[in-house]
């Protein structure tokens, strides 16, 4: 067979997906750079006006640095919570024994729920009235009252948290397992000969050999978490008082409720900029690990 | 040391560890315990919600609540199967999207994955780069110029459109999935066929398509999963009431009528639009699993 030919036959094979990214995603994008220097919004206009709008993020919108700083907290409480949990019932549940990976199991299925879903799930249970959530507090003397839990930004911040938690922990679990369970057997053994208690091993070992894994899983968390924006819609509405936008969450405000989609393209850089560091290096992560 | 003598000592020291690990019985039913205890905490909330959803309108509604359904009544699955438009309108809209939304994933990441397991020509880890680019530019920043495209080509408020969108989703974890089921199967199996005098397109669809096609329910099952999961995309895209998808209900739900939650009957569409993504992982948990390792970390 002519190589030539063949090797052009690949492209041929790649040209669907290829043309779809290049129509539904580049193109988009080369629309989102352009956009945002212009006025355009759902009414019509898209006139030019130069970096009118980067200006107006950086001196004229207090509320979207309020909403990044926001997403940034967001991101830095859960990702070592999801992180830590994540691991810890992954040491749990990494053996192949029938209740422990029955365990796994349960611990997982969350994540195939939809967020939405799930944060309407989780409004009811921290409903100050009717929230079995609150309830169980009470009943388990953790508060005294049912919780009002919307009314100030921390709380609510934790209510998200918790209800993001249950229903994304079992993710990294199972990954961390993945890792755990590829660790050989010898390298354990030869440290169970050292006398290196559980914990030591914890510590020396299963850390460390699975560091690039939780490396990538970070990273996949933290973009997640930066890219925010169902369980606040849905829990907070953004509120009380504004304190709970995300990033995500302002810029569907000012594109599609306030219709400025020049402003909100403008925003959607921002983020962009911000969000192709992390996952940059989440690829460069991926395909050193498919070579190795 | 002899080796006998050192695989003694090894197996002396790994019962010693079970000892401390927790190999050994006390141990292990603790954890055992420790395991069922955070099961049924995971469990909890759907649980509840489906007692919940089984409760009499008012019962579900009253304060303080209780734990347990003490009544039993499908009152809320049938003010949700009649909420608005009729819960068959949204859950026909969820599963119209999800099915492009699978078949477009298919129709594009297969062909990719060959070409890119297959094949040899510069550039191409280029443009699998490109493939990936999904990753790098989320589909929540590119939203805004995406709706300015379909309300220019009519796809503004369509199946089709919302489906392209979850499809942009699945993309680069569904080429990076296929490309390694194609580079998994050996190659000597397509030189036979060619020797038969097999044509490039045969050996795809005869020979390696059959092969792989654990890694296409894989990716299959993940495009329906997100696609029947997706909000933000539903939310924007959708504008019409007959068009909303199941999540987009449910909010619609919550919301209510004058200002009062009618907490049963969302405890009902909470159920309802669970219950195919835990259907598909309890039967179907073997490719669910296995694609989230190969595609994440492999």
């Amino acid at each position: 067979m002519n190589l030539g030919k063949r090797n052009l036959l690949g492209l041929v094979y790649m040209a669907p997906a290829l043309l779809f990214v290049a129509v539904f995603v580049l193109y988009p994008f080369g629309q989102l750079i352009y956009t945002s220097f212009t006025d355009a919004s759902l009414l019509g206009g898209g006139k030019w006006v130069g970096a009118a709008n980067y200006i107006k993020i950086f001196t004229g919108d207090p509320q979207f640095w309020k909403a990044l700083w926001f997403t940034l907290k967001y991101t830095v409480v859960i990702t070592p919570i999801l992180m830590g949990l994540g691991f810890l019932l992954a040491l749990l549940t990494a053996q192949n024994d029938r209740v422990l990976q029955f365990a796994r199991g349960v611990i997982f299925m969350p994540v195939v729920i939809g967020l939405g879903t799930s944060s309407l799930l989780w409004f009811w249970l921290f409903d100050q009235q009717v929230g079995l959530f609150d309830k169980a507090l009470v009943d388990l003397h953790f508060a005294k009252n049912m919780i009002v839990w919307f009314t100030n930004a921390d709380w609510a911040l934790w209510a998200v948290i918790i209800s993001v938690t249950w229903k994304v922990v079992g993710f990294g679990m199972i990954l961390f397992v993945a890792a755990l369970q590829s660790i050989s057997r010898e390298v354990v053994e030869a440290s169970q000969i050292d006398g290196a208690s559980y914990w030591q091993r914890v510590g020396m070992i299963y850390l460390p050999l699975t560091f690039r894994t939780i490396l990538l899983v970070t990273l996949i968390s933290a973009i997640g978490s930066m890219l925010a924006f169902d369980q606040l819609y849905i829990m907070t509405g953004g509120g009380p008082r504004g304190l709970t936008f995300t990033s995500v969450y302002w810029i569907y405000q000012s594109g599609f409720i306030k219709f400025q989609l020049g402003y909100g393209s403008a925003l959607a850089i921002v983020l962009t900029a911000l969000i192709m560091i992390g996952a940059a290096i989440q690829i460069f992560l991926t395909s050193r690990s498919a070579q190795q | 040391m002899t080796d006998a003598a050192l695989s003694t000592q090894r197996r002396v020291a790994a019962v010693r560890d079970d000892r401390v690990v927790g190999t050994n019985t006390g141990i292990r039913y603790l954890l055992a315990a420790v395991a069922v205890f955070i099961s049924a905490l995971m469990l909890a909330p759907v649980v509840l919600s489906l007692f919940a959803s089984v409760k009499s309108k008012a019962d579900a509604s009253a304060v303080p609540p209780t734990y347990l359904p003490y009544s039993f009544s499908t009152e809320n699955y049938q003010n949700i199967l009649n909420y608005q438009a009729g819960l068959w309108t949204y859950v026909g809209n969820s599963l119209a999207v999800a099915a492009l939304a699978i078949v477009f994933v298919i129709v594009l990441a297969v062909p990719a994955g060959y070409g890119l397991a297959r094949f040899k020509f510069r550039g191409k880890e280029v443009l699998f780069l490109v493939l990936l680019l999904p990753l790098m530019i989320p589909y929540q920043s590119i939203l805004i110029p995406i709706y300015m495209m379909f309300a220019k080509i009519g796809l503004a408020n369509t199946h089709v459109g919302l489906a392209v969108i979850h499809t942009i989703l699945q993309i680069p974890f569904s080429v990076y999935l296929m490309r390694n089921s194609f580079e998994g199967i050996p190659k000597e199996l397509e030189e036979a066929a060619v020797v038969d005098g097999g044509t490039s397109f045969q050996l795809f669809t005869r020979v390696a398509l059959p092969l792989v096609l654990p890694g296409i329910v894989t990716i299959g099952l993940f495009a329906f999963i997100t696609s029947w999961n997706e909000f933000l995309a539903a939310l924007i895209v959708m504008n019409k009431e007959t068009l909303f998808t199941v999540p987009i209900m449910l909010v619609g739900v919550r919301t209510g009528h004058l200002g009062a939650v009618d907490w049963g009957t969302l405890q009902a569409g909470v159920i309802i639009s669970i219950i195919p993504c835990i259907a598909i992982y309890v039967f179907l948990q073997k490719y669910y699993v296995s694609g989230l390792l190969s595609g994440a970390v492999k």
